[in-house]
């Protein structure tokens, strides 16, 4: 089981340890700034952190030694657009070649030390061969024609939130973004292919529903131990792949609601997945002022709404999508809030206790 | 020569402290400086080579009015003024 939990939070990244059974905080890195994404590489225990300066830009920050010390590595740089161009979205908005935000970290394979993934606002996707010392566009799919289709959705850009590396073949990435869909390489980003097929997006104009541009996922996932299953909390609800992530069954009637952020599934088992739902995404809050988790163990053909140990009552807490992780074991959950608060489970969700209930609001957590 | 100070802010981050460089351009005299200490680039520069937004840079209190090119030209004892512009309440 998982020992070590680091907090990604408007004002600082806050690590906390297992000690004797129980969880603690026991330190804080960066305070004050706006740490926007943590990441923990398994292979090489480095811990990454992606600062938001606002006035001073998007910073990478990685640390050898569990935190005691950072050292400032590179950042993406977006190409330097043509003379005279000026990129807008389908709506007409300005979308800037510029990096505004990390928005995704995922390491390469084992087999692949030193790689590492970037995904950011605006819609750009980024590679490392060195630790983040230095970072390269994957210029397919900046270059990509659909990629001008894409739209904010999370953020005033569109951005790429999720990376899943495919645990049997490095070279096939599947990102998904918000908002413009789910794409896919087997060439290391050298050719791409949107596969959005069963999902929908009902907010869109009625002959746009099914267009992979128009889709909005929030979140996705691939079970590492069955990777052809995949899950996705989008903002139309919960959609599940089986199949690879080429096609998508949207699984609907999930109390309280199936509209969300973030997802994760079981490490080994594929039929088991959580969500933290909110009302809608007119309301996003928790419904009846109660923070709920739902997990399915049979596949979405049934929930339970887990709440031992959770506030039920006057709670307005939201999870972002990066808010929720499981451990490698599949049997330790967290998530954090808007609110500030994070709480821990070691037993699938049945029963949580509160790590913290004063911290800033918590952009995402991660798992050593 | 003309100097340049940055603000205090950028200074928490990265060391900066106040420095007389060569330069005729704010672009001149803001690269001399960032050779002394090169991490402060992309703190005020976007990698374009741009003024961040929600930087500002002032010579003899004016607003520079180069934000891209940063071809404002700085007298030979002028003072550059590297700050966050005000946003936000």
């Amino acid at each position: 089981m998982a020992d070590q939990l680091l907090v990604s939070t408007r004002k600082g990244l806050f690590s906390a340890r297992r000690k004797g059974g129980s969880w603690e905080l026991e330190a804080v890195s960066f305070l004050g700034d706006n740490v926007t994404l943590s990441m923990i590489d398994p292979r090489d225990g480095a811990w990454y952190a992606a600062l938001d300066h606002g006035h001073f830009g998007a910073k990478l920050h990685r640390s050898r030694d569990r935190g005691a010390t950072w050292q400032e590595v590179g950042v993406p740089a977006y190409p330097t657009p043509p003379e005279g161009h000026l990129e807008k979205d389908f709506l007409g908005r300005e979308i800037p070649w510029r990096l505004i935000r990390f928005w995704s970290l995922a390491p390469g394979l084992a087999s692949q030390p030193g790689l590492l993934w970037a995904g950011t606002v605006p819609g750009g996707l980024f590679w490392s061969e060195d630790c983040g010392d230095s970072w390269h566009l994957v210029e397919a799919l900046w270059h990509m024609p659909e990629r001008r289709k894409w739209a904010g959705g999370g953020a005033d850009a569109p951005g790429i939130h999720s990376i899943c590396v495919d645990p049997r073949d490095g070279n096939r990435v599947v990102v998904a973004v918000s908002s413009g869909g789910v794409w896919h390489t087997s060439d290391l980003g050298q050719t791409w292919s949107a596969h959005t097929e069963g999902m929908r997006a009902d907010y869109a104009p009625p002959e746009l529903v099914s267009a992979p541009e128009s889709q909005d996922p929030h979140r996705m996932v691939q079970c590492h131990g069955a990777p052809d299953s995949w899950w996705i909390q989008h903002h139309n609800g919960i959609f599940r792949s089986t199949d690879d992530a080429m096609s998508w069954t949207e699984i609907v009637d999930v109390k309280p609601s199936v509209f969300g952020f973030p997802v994760v599934v079981h490490p080994k088992d594929p039929d088991t997945a959580w969500f933290i739902p909110a009302i809608k995404d007119e309301r996003r809050i928790p419904a009846e002022g109660q923070v709920v988790v739902n997990r399915t163990r049979d596949g979405g053909r049934t929930f339970e709404t887990l709440r031992r140990g959770l506030p039920q009552a006057w709670a307005y807490d939201l999870i972002y999508r990066h808010a929720l992780d499981l451990d490698a074991s599949g049997e330790c959950l967290a998530f954090g809030s808007t609110t500030g608060s994070v709480w821990i489970s070691e037993n699938q969700g049945d029963d949580w206790s509160t790590l913290a209930e004063h911290l800033p609001p918590v952009h995402a957590v991660c798992f050593a | 020569m003309p100097s340049v100070a940055f603000t205090r802010n950028l200074q928490r981050h990265v060391a900066c402290p106040p420095c007389v460089v060569a330069g005729g351009t704010v672009r001149e005299s803001l690269e001399a400086a960032f050779g002394l200490y090169p991490q402060v680039r992309s703190y005020v520069l976007d990698e374009h080579g741009a003024l961040r937004f929600h930087m500002a840079v002032y010579v003899d209190g004016v607003p520079i009015a180069d934000r891209r090119g940063l071809s404002d030209p700085v007298p030979d004892s002028g003072e550059i003024y590297v700050m966050q512009a005000l946003s936000g309440g």
